[in-house]
């Protein structure tokens, strides 16, 4: 690490209703990789902001090599150096990669664009980061990892000195996560200054030099990574202990019954010939690496996308799922890994999505009940403890566990007995987590069944009763939770097929 | 080729297909088996009268989707180009009829009455944040009405060829010893040129397209884009101008309340040649081949016995393949 080159000092903003930072420190040295952590709403994206001229600071000093300075737009700190690569891309998939890198300030020749130096300059570039991307290409036929590496190009072809990463690793395979990491490395030895946001605690240990932890809007403190445990920082957060063991036992009884039979079944190119069984009250994690394709088995479950082969058994009686409505009236509700896209109706009440799945039953004629919506739904709040100020707050207002509840009211509204969770705490902070992983454990006790996809190995080991192990579209291990290892499941989880 | 990027397969990896473009290629196909198909079944059909006829056609409608298909490539829309080159039309021949002005000076007229309405879109669109697709269903109104109110209500005879003041008829179509010379064409590719070097060469192009794929990323980049989305409606509204000019000098009237509809042939022929109804993606070039399609059966109907009411349906049943094959590249995507 070298010297300090950003210093933020005191900063405090405040919103209407709301004291967004209070009085927070950040201190970023030359060649360090620093970790800003905190739960959802802790207000790290708020400092980002401040720091980049999005918001203006009511209190605080931002000094900047050496200097104090204020920045008041995102291209006045672009200009001087400092730069987010954010969570969702900011690219213009029409045009070519070269294009984006230069958006803003083309290379021209006279009054024309000169697109052929452009490219050349975005070779160079590409050379000296040592990412293989072709500048001709067209942006949007690059895959979500290659889309970020342009993003770190352009950043860097500002000559950037500081370069903020805002959950960098979202949306990226395993391997594209390693090449992220060695550019990293790479701007690291470069002597940037490198503030890293991210949830996933293995990765901060991996890449990382310093740690600021932010809670409510406030300064927490500053760990060095290397001397500090994942629970000195999970501590920090949320200002308790809540790193729980592994389960070590099925809560499953042995002679429980079958719900769910999945038989060979065949589904477009990522499910390939799946069989398992669901039982009733039962957990049942399926684990494996990004793309290993138990989104989209679950989704050919549930109808939502087509199925050329294998069967479908519930309760003893084969079905034909053709469509989400079809698994909705056999049983099943999804929760979505996009909860935003796919799960909820953020615009609409609290009330109105809950009943959402299930509106036959709230009709009075053509009308809907509305009495009798917010009945339910406020039966439904309670049991599943949503914070909301009443039923008909809209979902957008809540945090994201509590849209997660929302989302589940939806399903035991239906009578669902079977849920799948996909990913069911992605972006969700890690207080609520441990609530939704309650709630999660109280719906199998009232015996429902649940199927729950995730990518974070300790929730699987944390959650389920038995693991299924998935990898390019073919389910390559099967275990109970008593024999379950982190080793096993990584083995299974890379067992490739020629 | 990367191995991460998408594979065509042997027909659009042929590099002349990758210059000219896929869809350019198919749509000069569907040009030349349209002409094939009404030859063979209408013997009149092949007569040089009816080329002449079918470049009448295309001048102002190549026109007003030459200038549409930059308000089409930010993800928008204009509507007001139809009712718009009828009312520019009425109000220039009604000032070089009525105060006996040279016709230079109405051709000047229809340009600003042009840009008046593209400055209305542009405010309502771009500044104002309404939807492109009301906004320019309002403007298709005012113009509708302005124009027949500033003319009288009555139809506007722009000068006949032969007539001093006519010559502005032989920019589009010289008699050569009887027979009608279509150079027209000329300046529409010459347009046509120009237009694209202005849509993939030069910044206000560029910037057009970037809102048009991802219009907060564009802003976020310190783009200006109001400034940029507001050029492309005066760009459409620069083009209505120029279409009424074509328009007058290719009729012998112009009639007020006419115009609605013409809108759809010059959009459609945008999406024809492949310019994206969302935004982002489209060429000057396809839609200069999208509105020969229209041309042709326009003109090529007729002969096989399909008189006006059935053009109109096949023109709505083309606009709506056009937007679902746009649909289905989109989803291919």
């Amino acid at each position: 690490m070298g010297e300090v080159i950003l210093t933020m000092k005191g900063i405090d903003k405040s919103f209407p209703g709301v004291h967004a930072l209070d009085h927070v420190d950040l201190e970023v040295r030359k060649g360090e990789v620093h970790a800003l952590m905190g739960e959802n709403g802790a207000g790290k994206s708020t400092l980002m902001k401040v720091l980049t001229g999005i918001y203006k600071k009511d209190e605080g000093t931002i000094t900047y090599e050496g200097k104090d300075v204020e920045f008041t737009s995102p291209k006045e700190a672009q200009e001087a150096g400092v730069m987010i690569v954010h969570q969702e891309l900011n690219m213009l998939s029409h045009l070519t990669v070269a294009q984006n890198i230069f958006i803003g300030r083309e290379k021209m020749s006279g009054k024309l664009i000169n697109d052929a130096s452009m490219n050349k300059a975005a070779k160079e570039l590409f050379a000296k980061l040592n990412i293989e991307i072709d500048p001709t290409e067209q942006m949007g036929n690059l895959t979500v990892g290659k889309q970020q590496m342009c993003e770190i190009a352009k950043a860097i072809s500002h000559e950037s000195k500081v370069l903020v990463f805002d959950e960098p690793t979202a949306a990226l395979t395993e391997s594209e996560i390693e090449e992220l990491f060695k550019i990293i490395r790479d701007l690291r030895e470069k002597q940037l200054g490198i503030v890293y946001i991210s949830h996933r605690m293995d990765e901060i240990k991996m890449i990382t030099d310093r740690v600021t932890v932010m809670r409510d809007g406030g300064y927490v403190g500053t760990l060095d990574t290397e001397t500090s445990t994942k629970e000195d920082i999970i501590n920090m957060m949320v200002g308790r202990v809540i790193y729980e063991e592994p389960k070590t036992k099925s809560n499953v009884p042995a002679d429980a019954p079958v719900v769910l039979e999945v038989k060979n079944l065949n589904a477009g190119k990522m499910v390939k010939d799946v069989s398992f069984q669901l039982h009733k009250g039962e957990i049942l994690g399926f684990s494996g690496l990004m793309g290993a394709g138990r989104t989209e088995t679950a989704r050919a479950i549930f109808g939502a996308d087509p199925i050329d082969s294998g069967e479908i058994i519930i309760g003893g009686k084969t079905v034909h799922i053709k469509s989400p409505a079809d698994a909705v009236a056999n049983g099943i509700g999804y929760l979505s890994e996009d909860r935003k896209r796919f799960g909820i109706a953020v615009e609409k009440t609290v009330a109105e999505n809950s009943t959402m799945a299930s509106l036959n039953h709230f009709m009075k004629g053509i009308f809907i009940d509305k009495k009798k919506e917010a009945q339910v739904a406020e039966k439904y709040v309670e049991q599943l403890k949503t914070k909301t100020p009443s039923v008909e707050q809209l979902v957008v207002n809540l945090s994201g566990g509590n849209q997660q509840k929302v989302v589940i009211a939806k399903w035991l509204v239906r009578d669902c007995e079977i849920l799948i969770f996909d990913e069911p705490t992605r972006g969700i902070d890690v207080g609520a987590k441990s609530e939704i992983y309650q709630l999660m454990n109280e719906l199998v006790k009232m015996g429902k069944s649940i199927i729950m996809i995730s990518s974070e190995m300790t929730e699987i080991l944390r959650m389920s009763d038995r693991v299924i192990v998935m990898c390019e579209g073919r389910k390559t291990g099967e275990m109970a939770i008593e024999e379950v290892s982190q080793e096993a499941i990584m083995h299974c989880a890379t067992k490739r097929e020629g | 080729m990367e191995k991460n990027v998408k594979k065509g397969n042997a027909f659009t990896n042929n590099p002349i297909v990758k210059m000219i473009g896929t869809q350019k290629i198919v749509v000069l196909g569907v040009i030349i088996l349209l002409a094939a198909f009404f030859s063979v079944l209408s013997p009149a059909f092949r007569q040089y009268s009816t080329v002449v006829s079918i470049f009448d056609y295309s001048y102002y409608v190549s026109l007003m989707a030459v200038g549409v298909t930059f308000a089409l490539i930010t993800g928008g829309v204009d509507l007001s180009i139809g009712t718009g080159t009828i009312a520019a039309g009425l109000v220039g021949g009604y000032v070089v009829g009525h105060y006996d002005l040279p016709v230079a000076v109405g051709m000047l007229v229809c340009i600003a009455f042009g840009l008046f309405l593209g400055i209305f879109n542009a405010v309502t669109v771009a500044i104002l944040g309404l939807p492109p697709f009301i906004a320019t269903l309002g403007s298709m109104m005012v113009a509708r009405g302005l124009g027949s109110i500033m003319a009288g209500a009555s139809s506007i005879t722009w000068p006949q060829a032969g007539t001093p003041n006519g010559w502005f008829r032989s920019i589009f179509k010289i008699n050569v010893g009887g027979k009608m010379i279509p150079i027209g064409f000329l300046i529409v590719i010459a347009v046509v040129i120009i237009m694209s070097i202005v849509l993939n060469k030069t910044r206000p192009g560029r910037y057009i397209i970037a809102i048009g794929s991802n219009k907060e990323a564009t802003r976020l980049s310190g783009i200006n884009v109001v400034k940029w989305h507001s050029l492309a409606y005066l760009i459409s509204g620069f083009f209505t101008g120029l279409a009424a000019i074509a328009y007058a000098a290719t009729f012998q009237a112009v009639v007020p309340g006419t115009g609605a509809g013409l809108e759809l042939d010059a959009i459609a022929g945008a999406i024809i040649g492949g310019t994206s109804m969302t935004g982002g993606a489209g060429t000057v070039g396809g839609t200069l081949l999208g509105v020969f399609v229209m041309s042709l059966l326009k003109t090529g109907l007729p002969f096989i016995g399909l008189q006006a009411n059935w053009q109109q349906i096949i023109t709505g049943i083309v606009l709506l393949i056009a937007v679902f094959v746009d649909i289905l590249k989109n989803a291919k995507k």
